[in-house]
């Protein structure tokens, strides 16, 4: 990497923390007409409930069958639902709902917004006297920052479910000693774990997301990069706060 | 042009440029502009491709700030405003964009209510004879509840006109508004423009390059050649102006002083790779 490169990463760095701010300072003008807001959570929220909740179930059904094998070398299967639940609340859950969120809600709020840019909707609400970070981005990056941790939670849930279903029904493992382990071992402080690292990812992604989209070049093939970078830049960023937070939170 | 712009009285207009450049990149985009639009009436700036006309609308609209002299429009200095200042001025101006620029996820009406939703507090009844007034006035009140992936390019323009008066701004703008429009429909909006202009007494700035609808709407005309004033004035001034350059763009021929050929090499030293 020349320097070049160095000092057009940093100004982009810059010019991104800068569009947070703006984000943040919009969130007041946003509470007050929870309408918009409410429309994107159903965006980025509800119409990604699906895939959050296909991939969670068969995430937990691999972590049952992996869990399972593992912990029979050790004569310790009962201890399937605590490895399961910890393993989908402190980590599995955030992070992989984080990068399908990245996937499915990032890449159509980027296009969406790429889209508005290129079509001049956004500099005739501009001419409107419209502010477009606040009327459009804002809604969006909320509405992101709300579901997140709510996606996460079902996302855990179902995966729970999964491997108690693989564990329980197809191993064999004892029913009881399967959930008792589970409530016995879980605290409050893992499940805030994950309710932290949700809200982070939720931050970063719906941020990622709105500012590729509002700096997208209005084009067809500036649009298309922008998404692109918007799923890329996301993973990265979710993957690297991850470490940080579990450094941190552990 | 100077004195032109100078000896109109600011009462009497709406916009003023006071030696006005803009350059960017190294380029001088614009320089030396010094004219004033007249209140009430049509004014068409015009130009060849690529002659800053585009640029001279954003800086009309505060989208940019010049580099050298004053834009000030309804009595104020663009560049002393601030966000807020620019957008309570912007209240008072509405746009018409060539393509446009319709909200997509809207229907008609909502795209019509949409800056009476942000900027005011009035109840929906109110909005709604509002919205369908305007509405009825461009002659798509039946459309209200279409989207805009289903209207023509000619109704969408008509939207966009009802939504660009619906705050009854004292400045209209209008960015190409007859391009790519059938005869029918080209029609339909040069009626819209002169009613709204005559019934409402709005100013109204066009940027076009259509000489010949051009002719038949706007009361003044400024032509703009390299980035500067080639001419002002009425349509039959600018018809009898002898300059070249206002000759060849009034009459639309391909020979004059704007080459055809964008800059190059010689046609031998490309195409041959010789000297």
């Amino acid at each position: 990497m020349n320097a070049a490169s160095v000092t057009t990463t940093l100004v982009k760095f810059g010019r991104f923390t800068l569009f947070l701010g703006r984000l943040v300072a919009g969130v007041p003008s946003t509470l007050r007409r929870p309408r918009l807001l409410l429309e994107q959570v159903h965006m980025t929220g509800a119409l990604s409930l699906v895939i959050v909740m296909l991939s969670g179930l068969f995430v937990g059904m691999v972590l049952g069958l992996q869990g399972y094998d593992l912990l029979r070398r050790f004569g310790s299967t009962e201890s399937l639902g605590t490895a399961a639940a910890l393993g989908l609340l402190r980590e599995l859950g955030p992070v992989i709902t984080a990068l399908l969120f990245a996937g499915r809600a990032g890449t159509a709020i980027t296009s969406e917004i790429g889209l508005m840019l290129a079509t001049d909707q956004l500099a005739a609400m501009d001419m409107m006297a419209v502010d477009p970070v606040r009327r459009i981005c804002v809604p969006r990056f909320l509405g992101g920052v709300v579901s997140m941790p709510l996606l996460a939670a079902i996302f855990a849930t179902i995966g729970i479910f999964g491997a108690q279903v693989v564990g329980v029904a197809m191993m064999g493992v004892d029913s009881g000693q399967f959930w008792s382990q589970m409530r016995g071992a879980v605290e409050l402080r893992d499940i805030t774990e994950g309710v932290v690292k949700s809200l982070a990812f939720g931050i970063a992604c719906s941020a990622i997301a709105v500012f590729e989209g509002y700096h997208a070049l209005p084009t067809a093939e500036g649009v298309g990069r922008a998404t692109t970078r918007t799923v890329v830049n996301s993973s990265v960023a979710i993957l690297a706060i991850d470490y940080m937070l579990t450094a941190v939170l552990l | 042009m100077r004195s032109q712009a100078l000896l109109m009285r600011s009462e009497d207009c709406v916009a003023r440029f006071d030696d006005v450049g803009y350059t960017v990149g190294g380029r001088q985009v614009l320089s030396g502009l010094d004219f004033a639009i007249e209140r009430g009436r049509v004014t068409a700036l015009m130009g060849p491709s690529g002659t800053g006309k585009t640029t001279l609308l954003k800086l009309l609209t505060g989208q940019i700030q010049p580099t050298a002299g004053r834009v000030t429009v309804i009595g104020q200095d663009l560049a002393m405003l601030d966000r807020r200042g620019l957008y309570a001025l912007r209240r008072r101006m509405g746009m018409l964009f060539q393509n446009g620029a319709l909200l997509t996820d809207l229907d008609v009406y909502e795209n019509v209510a949409f800056p009476l939703r942000e900027h005011t507090d009035l109840p929906e009844p109110v909005v709604a004879r509002i919205v369908l007034m305007k509405l009825e006035s461009v002659g798509l009140r039946g459309a209200a509840r279409l989207l805009p992936a289903e209207l023509s390019g000619g109704m969408a323009r008509r939207v966009a006109l009802a939504r660009a008066v619906v705050m009854d701004p004292e400045i209209l703008i209008y960015d190409e508004p007859f391009a790519g429009l059938d005869p029918i429909a080209l029609g339909m909006v040069l009626k819209l423009i002169r009613d709204l202009n005559q019934a409402l007494g709005i100013t109204s700035i066009v940027v076009s390059h259509d000489v010949h609808v051009i002719e038949r709407l706007a009361d003044r005309l400024v032509l703009l050649s390299g980035g500067r004033i080639a001419a002002a004035g009425t349509p039959a001034a600018l018809a009898a102006d002898p300059d070249p350059v206002v000759r060849q763009f009034m009459s639309g021929s391909a020979e004059g002083p704007v080459p055809f050929h964008y800059p190059a090499v010689d046609v031998a030293t490309d195409m041959l790779g010789t000297d």
